[in-house]
């Protein structure tokens, strides 16, 4: 995996706990494997994914494989020049 | 004011562009053909839309779309089209979506043949689809009225976000009769606050039937229902013909009334106290009026009809059977006789000491 | 700037649900229905569509697409969805019409709908979902069900000889003339579903520019009915339904294709007035005149010897003459070969049944017509009947006179007016009263726009009418 820098600013997916419904879609595309279903149930019933907290590479995977409108968002830092 | 001589099929598609109707969708059968082939020549040529649709199905489905965006939208057939055609009108009553279908009744049931008859009536009255829905129904009984109450029909169907049939037999449909022009066109204005027609303005609308929640659909299926006692109140028509002193009343709609209203002169000239009631309005059926011709008490109805009593069951239902229901009627492309009902009158005339 | 990639062109939550979960999808978990929305959501929001869009929901697991799509909205029958959109497309030029369906909506009840729509360049994107099952009913069998697979209607799995074989939809349509753009999708891995993506835009771009039918078939499983997980779903779209429903963008005219561009309605009077000829072919009102006797007349004969017209022109005579007229026609196959007849009925008061029943003039053109309709003649009623057929006695107190039509219309000038010869000895011997001006009137409208037509036959009348003036009625 090749480390960033820790200053440089990196991308990174949040995800709406109570809207995930832990298909594992995300969890499956992420070419990073820095997501997982965790153990926690969220309100609605399922073991909803978490971010690992490091490792994201902005691909979009997971956004755009995730079924759910509001579970996934990317955040991407603005781009060099 | 024009009056040209016209085929009853054509009046329709004359009621239908002076009403401002936008697009026509259609499927060929026999007898109500020339409203599609009138409609492939006329409303190209004022800029409407007209698509010969590759069924009955997609033809009310056609209009369902065209309705979605508020525009006025129309389709014809004769009954095994408006049989295909019932889904539709369930759905568009369901959305609440106005709509004029017309019907060119034939005989049947099944492919029967494409002679005149009245047997749609409970299928268009009642309502051929699925649920609790009424359609709005005019029965025209000459080419004049085969123009106006199209035109009736679109302003009926917006007013009340309904459809409404004109229901008229293959007689009507295919006779030439003079018409008068209308002296007025229509220019109809999209009702936005229902209508979905692809602006911002309309973006947060949705047409739709479905209510899930059980509790929804019984609420939307009450509103319903005082919809339409308002329009039992405010939309019912007929037309009364020598009924003053009469003791008979005939009771006939469309061509069948106009067979009755030669059998009322010709049992007047006999001295019999024959008159004529014709509803205009199928649906909302026009009881208050049939209602204070029977009050008095000692008088008679005769249904005069080209379908198996179906006529005659409504007119039951509106005066709860408060007198004598007879019926006279024919069926499988035969009209009923004149010579029929004055000698039905003159029975009944003769038992109850009806002479003058 | 930070950016955030997030979902757009679908509402933030969604109230038309209804219920606890407002701001999640009523889809299973895993299913893709959802990717797919957020696809085209995407594209309208980028597309700046969102204000023309209308989506269509089917019948199926989409029936709720309007829960979602932050656009105009409209629900529904099964399969009818190809329909409606041309009836949205046809009365709004600039509307964006998205059809969202599954398979058993497009491909079996709504198959007819679909191919006629495609087939007429309707402009409309369709996005069509195969999941190989019908998913919202609970699992059965779907036109696009693989061979062997079980379904809860296929317990054995399909069986081409029961159930025939899979319906590959995109290579149907690719065998109309009119589609714009046909591909076929999927989302088994992340090239694929960027290829998607592409085509998903593509599809809504030709809409945007009015240009015609677009057609993106999606291959999904239904890890709810086909009890799949995610990654047996995604095993399952690539190694069996991709081997069934090869990948790839069929067709692409995008480029070439004119935007298609749909008349204005003209509600205008005068266009109308203009349309039905009213400045031109106009006739007076009927007087009401109770005093004037009522005619009934019957005209029977051979489908082609005019019979239909030569009732046409007398209605039109009468018309012209301020009459209540009223003309009907034996109709349908009957006119086709066989014989025709009509009934006119002209009165000085309102027409009560057009149908010619007992009649006071009948005109036969042929023996089976005159054998069918003499007995209908009223005593004191007349009977003009084609010379060609030979001698006929009429039934007592009927008057009757042969008549050579044809001969008459030769030698007025056209062999072809018989029937107009024969409205030439009406006019002369009917008894109707009717001006002269009127026939006149009436030929020249039944023939408007060709002259020489027109001349030839009030020749032919001219002829009729003087020949029958010398003729002795018994």
């Amino acid at each position: 995996m090749n480390q960033l820098p820790p200053d440089v600013p990196a991308p990174y997916p949040v995800i709406d706990p109570l809207e995930c419904k832990s298909c594992g879609r995300c969890v499956m595309v992420c070419p990073k494997k820095v997501l997982e279903l965790g153990d926690e149930l969220n309100a609605r019933g399922y073991a909803f994914t978490r971010y690992k907290g490091a490792g994201c590479i902005g691909c979009l995977n997971c956004f755009y494989a995730c079924p759910e409108p509001n579970a996934i968002k990317v955040h991407l830092p603005a781009k060099e020049t | 004011m024009a009056t040209q001589l016209i085929k009853g099929n054509t009046a329709v598609v004359v009621g239908a562009l002076y009403a401002g109707c936008d697009s026509f969708f259609g499927y060929p059968i026999t007898p109500a053909s020339e409203i599609l082939h009138e409609a492939a020549k006329r409303f190209p040529q004022a800029g409407r839309r007209m698509v010969q649709a590759e069924s009955e199905e997609a033809a009310i489905n056609m209009v369902y779309g065209a309705a979605t965006t508020g525009r006025r939208a129309m389709t014809a057939s004769s009954g095994p089209g408006i049989s295909l055609k019932s889904e539709g009108i369930s759905y568009l009553s369901g959305a609440q979506l106005p709509a004029v279908v017309v019907d060119i009744m034939r005989a049947g049931p099944g492919l029967g043949n494409i002679g005149p008859e009245q047997g749609d009536y409970n299928q268009v009255v009642k309502g051929g689809g699925h649920g609790n829905y009424r359609c709005l129904v005019l029965a025209p009984a000459n080419v004049q009225e085969m123009c106006d109450l199209t035109i009736r029909a679109f302003e009926l169907a917006h007013k009340w976000r309904m459809v409404a049939f004109v229901l008229a037999d293959g007689v009507l449909g295919q006779m030439i009769e003079p018409l008068r022009f209308p002296e007025t066109s229509t220019t109809p204005v999209t009702d936005v606050n229902w209508a979905v027609d692809g602006t911002a303005e309309t973006r947060l609308n949705v047409v739709t039937s479905i209510f899930l929640d059980f509790d929804q659909q019984e609420a939307f299926n009450r509103l319903l229902q005082d919809k339409y006692a308002q329009v039992e109140a405010a939309e019912q028509d007929s037309e009364a013909y020598r009924l003053e002193d009469a003791e008979i009343a005939l009771v006939a709609y469309g061509i069948s009334a106009r067979i009755a209203q030669g059998a009322v002169d010709a049992a007047r000239a006999e001295g019999l106290r024959v008159g004529l009631f014709r509803p205009i309005t199928l649906y909302p059926f026009p009881k208050d009026a049939l209602r204070e011709f029977v009050a008095p008490g000692g008088r008679q109805l005769v249904c005069v009809e080209m379908s198996n009593g179906q006529l005659r069951d409504d007119v039951k239902l509106a005066i709860d059977c408060a007198c004598p229901v007879h019926l006279v009627n024919r069926m499988g492309g035969n009209l009923v006789t004149e010579e029929d009902i004055l000698a039905r009158s003159r029975e009944l005339a003769r038992s109850a000491g009806g002479r003058e | 700037m930070e950016q955030v990639v997030q979902t757009r062109g679908l509402y933030k939550t969604f109230p038309r649900k209804g219920g606890a979960a407002q701001t999640a999808t009523h889809y299973c978990p895993g299913c893709e229905h959802g990717v797919l929305h957020k696809l085209i959501g995407e594209a309208l929001a980028d597309l700046d569509l969102q204000d023309r869009t209308i989506v269509i929901s089917p019948v199926g697991c989409g029936v709720f697409a309007y829960y979602y799509f932050d656009t105009g909205n409209v629900q529904v029958a099964h399969g009818r969805a190809a329909a409606v959109g041309t009836g949205i497309s046809r009365t709004q030029n600039n509307a964006v019409v998205v059809s969202y369906q599954g398979d058993g909506d497009l491909a079996s009840i709504g198959l007819n709908e679909t191919l006629q729509a495609a087939n007429r360049g309707e402009k409309i994107a369709v996005f069509f979902v195969n999941n190989t099952v019908y998913g919202m009913t609970g699992g059965q069998m779907a036109p696009t069900t693989l061979v062997g697979s079980k379904t809860i209607t296929s317990p054995e799995g399909r069986d081409p000889v029961q159930a025939g074989y899979p319906l590959h939809m995109a290579e149907l349509i690719n065998q109309l003339r009119a589609p714009v753009y046909i591909a076929r999708v999927s989302f088994s891995n992340m090239g694929k579903l960027r290829r998607a993506r592409q085509a998903i835009r593509k599809a809504l771009e030709i809409q945007r520019d009015g240009k015609g039918y677009a057609f993106v078939e999606v291959l999904m499983a239904c890890p709810t009915n086909q009890k799949m997980n995610v990654e047996e779903a995604t095993r399952f779209v690539a190694e069996q339904m991709e081997v069934e429903y090869p990948l790839g963008v069929l067709r692409d005219r995008a480029a070439e294709a004119v935007p298609i561009v749909r008349s204005e309605s003209d509600y205008a009077k005068e266009t109308l007035d203009r349309i039905f000829s009213l400045d031109t072919d106009r006739a007076p009102d009927a007087q009401l005149t109770p005093d004037a006797p009522t005619f009934r007349v019957k005209m029977a004969g051979f489908g082609g010897q005019g019979v239909l017209s030569m009732g046409i022109i007398l209605a039109r005579t009468a018309c012209q003459a301020g009459k209540f007229v009223s003309w009907y026609p034996s109709y349908g196959p009957e006119q086709r070969g066989g014989t025709a007849n009509c009934g006119v009925v002209m009165s000085g008061t309102p027409v009560g049944t057009p149908l010619v029943t007992a009649s006071d003039i009948l005109v036969a053109m042929n023996r089976p017509s005159l054998e069918k309709f003499l007995r209908d003649v009223k005593p004191g009623g007349l009977l003009l009947y084609d010379a060609a057929m030979g001698e006929v006695t009429p039934p007592a107190g009927v008057r009757a006179l042969a008549v050579p039509a044809t001969r008459l219309a030769q030698e007025g000038g056209s062999a072809r007016a018989a029937n107009t010869a024969m409205v030439g000895v009406l006019a002369a011997l009917g008894g109707f009263d009717l001006p002269e001006r009127a026939y006149r009137e009436a030929i020249t409208c039944n023939f408007a726009g060709k002259d020489a037509v027109v001349q030839a036959n009030l020749a032919v009348f001219d002829h009729a009418r003087a020949w029958a003036l010398e003729q002795e009625l018994p």
